[in-house]
């Protein structure tokens, strides 16, 4: 067994050099189905931050890829599925696990894990070690999504 | 000690592409190869074909002013290349046969002169270079990608696949994700294209100047929040490589205007 010391040192030194780190935001057992059937924080979310996190460059811009019809931001995107009636197909726990780190779910999905530090590579200086939006901005967007029914 | 280095091994593969679960993403099939042009509006593919009105020229011309020149260099470019250099663009990057390096135009510029110039080296985005590479790279409009990838390029040509299949950045995206997958589909105002490098050098309005390839791939890995690699960075030449080989056939389109 005396290998088994360097290589723990190994370890600890390679992690760091791969931006690795253990910790999910997320915690497996937080994941229910395609669900996170409970909240990230114990505030509400607020649809109307929601909607403006939704179509901002310097916050979500979920627009890059989506779109909601209704809305007047020119140039929405269509990478990703249309969200305009996405409340009538998705209930709040599943718009939280795709919002949050869908890629748990379904590794190798396009879609970005906006609540997740864990196993990503070369992420820019400027972004690392935090997710790309808060608990409560997740749960912002979950509340203006759900609420998206026709 | 073999252990250890299995597991170091294991935990360094582990950093690289990540191949465990999703299905792989496919190549492009080759018919179904196109340049970056069939993306643009016409207005911008008016721009491009227009000798007269593409903003491009203004860096081949003073690059051909700059190759006839013999300020600041022991002899011009045009003294050893009297009749141009018609056609060597589109085998870039290649294998530089007396170091085994794999280097792109801009390499090969930097060490014709060094070796047979006297000259500086030239920052790799200065507006020289920039006008020299334009220059070289016009001269092969027209004809198709050719690159060697076999012998000492096929390792360059594989850490170019590498890089591309691998997710990056705080989005945890890969090249292929955006450029196998989900080409003609809409980031915001822009239709994803198959991202190939044969308009490069290209004038981006975005920019509103002529730009090298590695200024689009850092510009890309800029978008999925990746730290972006330094200008001439090995890694970078090495995906030059890759998408090369991947777009064999296609015609060199450069200067070509995009957005
Ligand atoms: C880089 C592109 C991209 C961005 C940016 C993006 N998405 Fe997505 N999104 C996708 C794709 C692609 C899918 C489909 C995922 C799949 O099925 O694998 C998706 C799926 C979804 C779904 C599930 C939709 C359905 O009908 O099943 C929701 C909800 C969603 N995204 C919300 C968001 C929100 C909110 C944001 C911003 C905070 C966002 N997306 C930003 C690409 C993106
Ligand atoms: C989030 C999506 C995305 C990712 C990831 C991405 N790109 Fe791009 N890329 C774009 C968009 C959008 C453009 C501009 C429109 C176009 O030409 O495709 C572009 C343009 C390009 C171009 C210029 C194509 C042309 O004809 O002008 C090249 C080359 C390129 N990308 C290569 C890469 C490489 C290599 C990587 C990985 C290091 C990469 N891209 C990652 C979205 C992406």
């Amino acid at each position: 067994m005396n290998w088994a010391i360097p290589a723990i040192a190994l370890v600890t030194l390679c992690l760091p050099a791969c931006n690795r780190s253990d910790a999910q935001l997320v915690a497996s057992d937080q994941i229910v189905g395609d669900t996170i059937p409970q909240p990230l924080t114990t505030l509400l979310g607020r649809p109307e931050i929601g909607q403006t996190l939704f179509n901002a460059r310097e916050a979500g811009h979920c627009v890059l890829c989506h779109q909601v019809v209704d809305s007047d931001t020119p140039f929405q995107g269509n990478l990703g599925p249309d969200l305009t009636f996405v409340g009538d197909r998705l209930s709040a726990g599943e718009l939280r696990l795709r919002i949050a780190d869908y890629d748990q779910f379904k590794p190798g999905t396009v879609m970005p894990s906006y609540y997740r530090t864990h196993d990503l590579y070369q992420v820019g200086e400027a972004f690392q070690n935090a997710p790309i939006l808060t608990a409560q901005e997740v749960e912002d967007l979950v509340a203006y999504l759900a609420g998206l029914k026709e | 000690m073999i252990r250890i280095a299995l597991a170091a091994l294991i935990i360094i593969s582990a950093c690289g592409r990540q191949s465990a679960g999703p299905d792989p993403i496919p190549e492009i099939n080759a018919e179904d190869v196109v340049s970056g042009y069939s993306f643009l509006t016409a207005e911008t593919q008016a721009l491009q074909d227009d000798d007269f009105a593409n903003p491009g020229f203004l860096w081949v011309d003073r690059g051909e002013r700059l190759f006839e020149s013999t300020q600041g260099v022991s002899q011009s470019c045009s003294s050893c290349h009297s009749d141009g250099l018609v056609g060597a663009a589109a085998t870039f990057p290649k294998i530089d046969p007396a170091s085994g390096a794999l280097i792109n135009l801009e390499g090969r510029i930097n060490m014709c002169r060094k070796d047979h110039q006297q000259a500086d080296q030239l920052p790799y985005t200065s507006d020289e270079l920039l006008s020299l590479t334009s220059y070289t790279a016009h001269q092969s409009r027209g004809m198709p990608i050719n690159v060697d990838t076999i012998g000492q390029a096929a390792k360059h040509l594989s850490a170019g696949e590498d890089y591309f299949f691998t997710r990056r950045g705080q989005f945890n995206l890969s090249c292929a994700q955006c450029h196998n997958q989900s080409w003609g589909q809409k980031l915001r105002g822009d239709t994803i294209s198959q991202g190939h490098g044969n308009g490069f050098p290209a004038y981006r309005f975005e920019w509103q100047s002529m730009g090298s390839l590695h200024q689009r791939l850092r510009d890309c890995d800029t978008g999925i929040r990746a730290e972006p690699l330094p200008y001439g960075d090995q890694t970078y030449v090495d995906v030059e490589l890759y998408l090369a080989a991947r777009a064999a056939g296609l015609k060199l389109e450069s200067p070509a205007v995009r957005r």
